[in-house]
């Protein structure tokens, strides 16, 4: 029992921001909202918040490898992209039935997972840091990109899968539930929301009980100091695989819910516009904050959706414009900035009471 | 018993011998200092030492065993601890989870914020245990690094240049500190240029001067031989 409430603890601590009743009455109500928010919109608008969503997790792997690591991979797609054409093929040859897309999330989770930790032993064990790591961990997604790109032709097929080179793969079946009295098949739609809505708030929390536990502080230790992270007797390199592999399975995650989300995947998820726009999310809102990353995720999404409908391919510029000038302005993000903004408020606030 | 040996160890980079067949003896309980000019090859003994290098030759022994192929973080385990000379600490961490990331794994949880809050109070930072380390006085930073490697509990204590920086005082202060745990049962190993320091706590002194052992002795041998003095001067005119 000790044991149990010490584990709970940790979804509080120094390396999240947000604590105490305040915050998780906040919490609570942004996620009734969430939760009642399909009652009063339409099935379309709901599976575009539900295409938000899919994105978060990559994001959110993101921030554990590089915000509380200190690792830039600018290669998180090569993961997204390997799960995704993973549950293509897989549901493609076995179909949906007994619930076996829910096997081939898996399935593809794992194939994520596996080509992380051969790809993350060869760099972190190599010793290889900073910009060499994002150079590499780029090249994986491109070369990958370059490869699929190439695969049109009919001899490119894994059984019934054909995997249809710059066009991408499609109409494999969407995430399907078995269920007595008639499997329930999410659709982009209201049932798909709740299932993404229920992983995001799992990861999410799971995300900040990990980061303030013994692995989250020897992982920011290893950001601030690798040197001396070594010299408390931590193997550091197997701490930063660790987070490199589990942010590769979030990764992965996004890409199989976008999959079967829309139906299709393309060699582009992991090209370079694809590769690049998650680094603009998580160092926008924060990079170091689970929170901050979920939120300025979610914000830098819609409004490149808006500025997409509006701009065409202006809001690509946009979204550099946005990189550069929190890079200048607000190095540790936006949200963090304002969230340190307001904590600063509030104590003020107390002080002259 | 001697716990730390090193036998015939060479360092070169290129063609620069940087760490000239030492042999270096540690007796456990003893408080040893290393001196030397500036180049004469200190910091590459120490880091051969950590095995943040590898050495060309030779050999390194700790409590009679050869850890000359093992990793720093092993070295680490089996009982080395170090106080690096810029602090070496977590500045965007605060104080109390500095410590808490170096002593994690060596404490029950149970107990392990009580010990935490011990150990500030041994450091005097128990105000500061809020802070980031980052916003720790000079001083205070060395002291919180001393604290992270000595919340180890290790046998052997490497100490580069622990008082750098620090007013007479906290100087002082440093060194006393130095001989309560040494009484405590723990060696120490550290380099220091601070000769009031190195009297106040060295059983024994080493001199090195390019490369090689050039003395060994009491701070008392070492100072009444006028070789010593003359490689300073030297030093100093050169």
């Amino acid at each position: 029992m000790n044991a149990l409430s010490r584990f709970f603890a940790r979804l509080e601590g120094p390396q999240t921001i947000g604590r105490g009743p305040v915050f998780w009455t906040g919490f609570l109500i942004v996620l009734a909202g969430a939760c009642a928010y399909p009652m009063f919109s339409d099935g379309y608008t709901v599976g575009n918040t539900v295409y938000f969503f899919t994105w978060v997790f990559m994001a959110l792997g993101l921030s554990l490898i590089w915000g509380y690591g200190g690792s830039l991979s600018f290669g998180q797609t090569a993961f997204f992209g390997i799960a995704g054409y993973s549950y293509g093929v897989l549901t493609l040859n076995f179909g949906a039935a007994y619930g076996f897309t829910l096997v081939a999330v898996v399935i593809a989770l794992v194939i994520a997972a596996l080509a992380a930790l051969l790809l993350g032993y060869f760099l972190f064990f190599g010793r290889i840091s900073g910009v060499f790591l994002g150079i590499v961990t780029l090249s994986v997604t491109l070369v990958l990109e370059r490869f699929m790109a190439q695969t049109a032709g009919p001899e490119w097929a894994i059984g019934k899968a054909r995997l249809n080179g710059f066009n991408g793969m499609s109409n494999m079946p969407p995430l399907t539930i078995p269920w007595p009295g008639g499997d329930i098949v999410l659709y982009p739609d209201v049932q798909l929301y709740y299932v993404v809505l229920g992983l995001l708030v799992l990861v999410y929390l799971g995300l900040r009980i990990l980061v303030n536990s013994a692995f989250g502080n020897v992982l920011v230790a290893i950001r601030e100091n690798p040197e001396r992270a070594e010299m408390l007797g931590y193997d550091i390199r197997k701490f930063q695989l660790g987070a490199f592999v589990i942010g590769a399975v979030l990764a992965g995650l996004s890409g199989v819910l976008y999959t079967s989300w829309g139906q299709y995947i393309t060699p582009s998820s992991m090209g370079m516009t694809a590769a690049a726009l998650p680094i603009v999310w998580v160092a926008v809102g924060g990079r170091s904050d689970l929170t901050a990353t979920l939120i300025g995720t979610l914000v830098v999404l819609a409004a490149f959706q808006a500025l997409t409908i509006h701009g065409a391919q202006y809001a690509l510029v946009v979204m550099g414009f946005l990189l550069v000038l929190t890079v200048l302005l607000a190095p540790r993000g936006i949200i963090l900035a304002l969230a340190g903004f307001l904590g600063r408020l509030g104590k003020s606030k107390r002080g002259d009471a | 018993m001697a716990i730390l040996q090193t036998r015939a160890l060479n360092k070169r980079f290129g063609g620069l011998h940087v760490t000239n067949n030492v042999d270096l003896s540690l007796e456990a309980g003893e408080v040893h200092c290393l001196i030397g000019p500036n180049g004469a090859g200190k910091s590459t003994l120490f880091r051969l030492i950590l095995g943040e290098h590898s050495p060309s030759s030779g050999q390194i022994l700790f409590a009679g065993e050869d850890i000359t192929a093992l990793k720093s973080f092993q070295r680490i385990r089996r009982g080395m601890s170090v106080k690096f000379q810029v602090p070496g600490i977590f500045k965007a961490l605060g104080v109390r989870q500095n410590l808490e990331t170096a002593m994690q794994h060596h404490y029950p949880a149970a107990s392990l914020h009580e010990e935490i809050d011990r150990l500030l109070e041994f450091l005097k930072l128990t105000g500061e245990a809020r802070q980031l380390a980052g916003n720790l006085s000079h001083g205070q930073k060395q002291w919180l690094e001393i604290g992270m490697a000595i919340s180890l509990k290790p046998k052997l204590l490497l100490l580069d240049e622990p008082t750098a920086g620090m007013s007479p005082d906290e100087t002082y202060a440093t060194g006393e500190m130095v001989r309560r745990l040494n009484a405590d049962g723990m060696t120490v190993l550290a380099v220091e240029h601070d000769m009031a320091f190195v009297r106040q706590v060295a059983d024994k002194v080493t001199v090195l001067h390019l490369g090689q052992v050039f003395a060994q002795g009491s701070i008392d041998d070492i100072v009444a031989d006028e070789r010593v003095a003359a490689i300073y001067l030297g030093q100093a005119h050169g």
